[in-house]
């Protein structure tokens, strides 16, 4: 019986030396049971100020009301809204990595699925807060569910977009959660019986679940994982679509379009791999993992992050054309007037998310450049940058001169409380993700260690026998019966 | 559920493991599991188990998700409290279809991990006996059960001679309990009469 898939040797290893599945087991282990650097208890704490910031700021906030933020009659959203986008998006790359890339057997997802995925969670945490908050009244914040009640029983009303937003929020929420902490169970299977000390035992014989390992439930397992990415994937979509839909049902001219949902979809998936590669180059240097989110993960990402950069740009093109196409001069304008043209008061953001996200990233066509590292965490945080901007823009560019001039509003800038509460969703994202790569592996080791024998340096390297071998043979030794 | 008494053969390659799971279960031996660190392909159907139907209850939660977003909503905008909203059609289907199809995932997803806990006895703070601490590490350990007329002698030279190492002989309780995992407990207090 061929037990393992041949893989050719033109694809290059992705876990590189000379690892069995003990040393896999070491090496991903190690950064969990050693006691924490001086690094991290510095990022650690520079996070937790920075979620202090942003409690004392969403604080005044909910005792003062939205008055503590800039937000005038026409931008209503400002700041808070394009942080939501924002960090919406980051958390779509994550479930792509685990979903879509697990239907289509990448095996390269397995370096960077558990630490992706773990982003996804955080940064949709982070997401939530701005639309609950914004909602000014948060103690009211349930009035969104629909529950027998005793005002009728008024319901709400399902065919709003910002409701589809809840329900797709939330559930974006529990399905991610629940594929990563059942991807986990087995890693923290593998902690728990490696464990020395007693409260460790406990902490991690606890969060296993009592996992043993069975055949059985390996099966089970999966068949689960293979549903849940199969669920997942649709699902990823269709959040990003009913986040733009809160936009592109709208009569607002620069909101109105179609294009959105694609739109949106693809420069989420660009954001969101910016984001994991900021934290995957600091990651695996900090904890020492190079060996296993290697520079081959790191440049596929880079050709993601190329394409989705380039299909947003081809967005933007897009629906720079239709408004002069379409004929509605109001919709020209808010793209003419109050987009394109740097001398209006916007403009600057506008060619910001331009450069950022549309002529930046086209550096990646160069081999050379997606290998580099600095040139990839640079280019990760341009990447971020120019995506907030351009929420930004489809934010404020729009509201703030629609129809009727005599109800154009001033110039907006965000408050200290209002920048305070975005900072304070980093303190929450940051602090939750040194929490994670302290106490739970940030590679799924299960799944290294099954791709480990097709995929793994020293395994690939007995192939080159294998290579030169006869057709016959070759087929002889290795072709499924 | 009662301990019980097992030949238990470590492996630690695949190479050696499938065609050990084919003498075994040829020689006529009840393997009572395989646990290994990672997923293997081909060790269920080796081992001779049906295929799971988990996926089918996701796909009955699945639909269960959809009707229930469909009625429900049907119900409250068209019967409970109509809301006319600029003359347009209380029964107005295309605008629900986004929240008809979170639900279906919710649904899914929630019932699904729910059911597979429950299939796989998966719990905070359930605790079962291991066989062998490294299964979950780099080692695939395989266990046979012992009845009254198996030979443990024969058993344990035979795991040997298919390939397997630190072949021993264990007393195990098959099922799961509330415990922790830093303390040595057992499911009962007082001694048990062992088949075997």
């Amino acid at each position: 019986m061929a037990l393992l898939k041949y893989e050719s040797q033109v694809r290059p290893p992705l876990v590189e030396g000379n690892k069995d599945y003990h040393q896999v087991t070491e090496d991903i282990c190690r950064p969990v049971e050693a006691k924490p650097s001086m690094l991290w208890w510095i990022g650690f704490l520079i996070s937790l100020a920075l979620l202090g910031f942003g409690v004392i700021s969403v604080g005044r906030e909910v005792w003062f009301g939205t008055g503590q933020w800039n937000l005038n009659r026409t931008i209503g959203w400002g700041w808070d809204i394009t942080n939501f986008v924002w960090w919406v998006g980051i958390g779509h790359a994550g479930t792509l990595i685990s979903a879509i890339l697990l239907l289509f057997r990448q095996g390269w997802r397995t370096g960077v699925n558990r630490a992706a995925e773990a982003m996804t969670i955080f940064a949709v945490m982070c997401a939530g807060q701005f639309p609950i908050f914004h909602m000014g009244r948060v103690w009211n914040a349930f009035f969104t569910l629909p529950y027998p009640n005793t005002r009728g029983p008024l319901w709400v009303n399902f065919n709003s977009p910002l409701l589809w937003d809840v329900f797709a929020i939330s559930t974006y929420f529990t399905v991610s959660l629940l594929f990563w902490y059942s991807g986990l169970l087995p890693d923290l299977a593998t902690l728990r019986d490696r464990a020395r000390e007693k409260w460790r035992k406990h902490f991690y014989g606890v969060a296993a679940f009592g996992w043993t390992g069975s055949t059985k439930h390996w099966q089970r397992h999966e068949s689960l994982s293979l549903v849940l990415a199969g669920l997942s994937t649709p699902l990823v979509l269709s959040v990003h679509t009913i986040v733009s839909f809160d936009f592109a049902t709208s009569v607002i001219p620069g909101w109105h379009t179609t294009i959105f949902p694609p739109y949106f979809v693809a420069g989420a998936i660009f954001s969101g791999f910016a984001m994991v590669q900021t934290l995957l180059l600091v990651t695996r240097k900090v904890l020492s993992l190079e060996e296993y989110i290697t520079i081959e993960h790191i440049e596929v990402m880079n050709k993601v992050i190329v394409l989705t950069g380039s299909i947003v740009g081809i967005a933007y093109l897009t629906e720079l054309f239709m408004a002069w196409y379409s004929n509605v001069k109001y919709e020209w304008f808010a793209f003419e007037q109050n987009r394109v043209n740097l001398a209006s008061p916007y403009g600057w953001s506008y060619w910001i998310m331009m450069g950022c996200n549309v002529l930046s990233p086209q550096i990646f066509w160069f081999r050379k450049m997606r290998r580099n590292l600095l040139v990839t965490f640079f280019m990760s945080i341009l990447v971020n940058i120019g995506m907030w901007f351009e929420r930004f823009v489809i934010i404020v560019t729009s509201l703030y001169r629609d129809y009727l001039p005599s109800s154009w509003s001033p110039y907006y800038t965000p408050t200290i409380w209002e920048v305070g509460f975005y900072m304070g969703t980093f303190g929450l994202f940051f602090t939750c993700y040194f929490l994670f790569s302290k106490f739970f592996p940030v590679i799924a080791i299960a799944e290294i260690k099954h791709i480990l024998k097709k995929s793994g340096e020293n395994y690939k390297e007995k192939m080159d026998v294998v290579e030169n071998e006869s057709v016959e043979a070759f087929a002889h030794h290795h072709v499924h019966h | 559920m009662p301990i019980k008494k097992f030949v238990v053969g470590n492996f630690y390659d695949e190479q050696v493991l499938f065609p050990a799971i084919k003498n075994v279960r040829k020689t006529g031996y009840k393997i009572h599991d395989v646990y290994t660190p990672f997923p293997i392909h081909g060790l269920d159907t080796a081992l001779g188990l049906r295929d799971t139907s988990l996926h089918t209850a996701g796909f009955i939660y699945g639909i269960t998700g959809t009707t229930t977003a469909f009625s429900f909503i049907t119900w409250t905008l068209t019967t409970d409290w109509p809301l006319n909203i600029g003359g347009k059609p209380f029964f107005s289907l295309p605008a629900w279809i986004p929240i008809m199809f979170e639900l279906t995932v919710l649904f899914a997803a929630v019932g699904m991990v729910l059911t597979f806990c429950y299939l796989c006895q998966l719990a905070p703070f359930v605790k079962k006996d291991h066989f062998n601490p490294r299964s979950t590490d780099d080692t695939f350990t395989m266990a046979i059960e012992l009845n009254e007329r198996s030979n443990e002698q024969e058993i344990v030279s035979f795991l040997q001679s298919v390939g397997a190492q630190d072949v021993s002989v264990q007393l195990k309780e098959t099922g799961w309990w509330l415990g922790r995992y830093d303390k040595e407990q057992t499911l009962y207090n007082q001694p048990i009469e062992v088949a075997g």
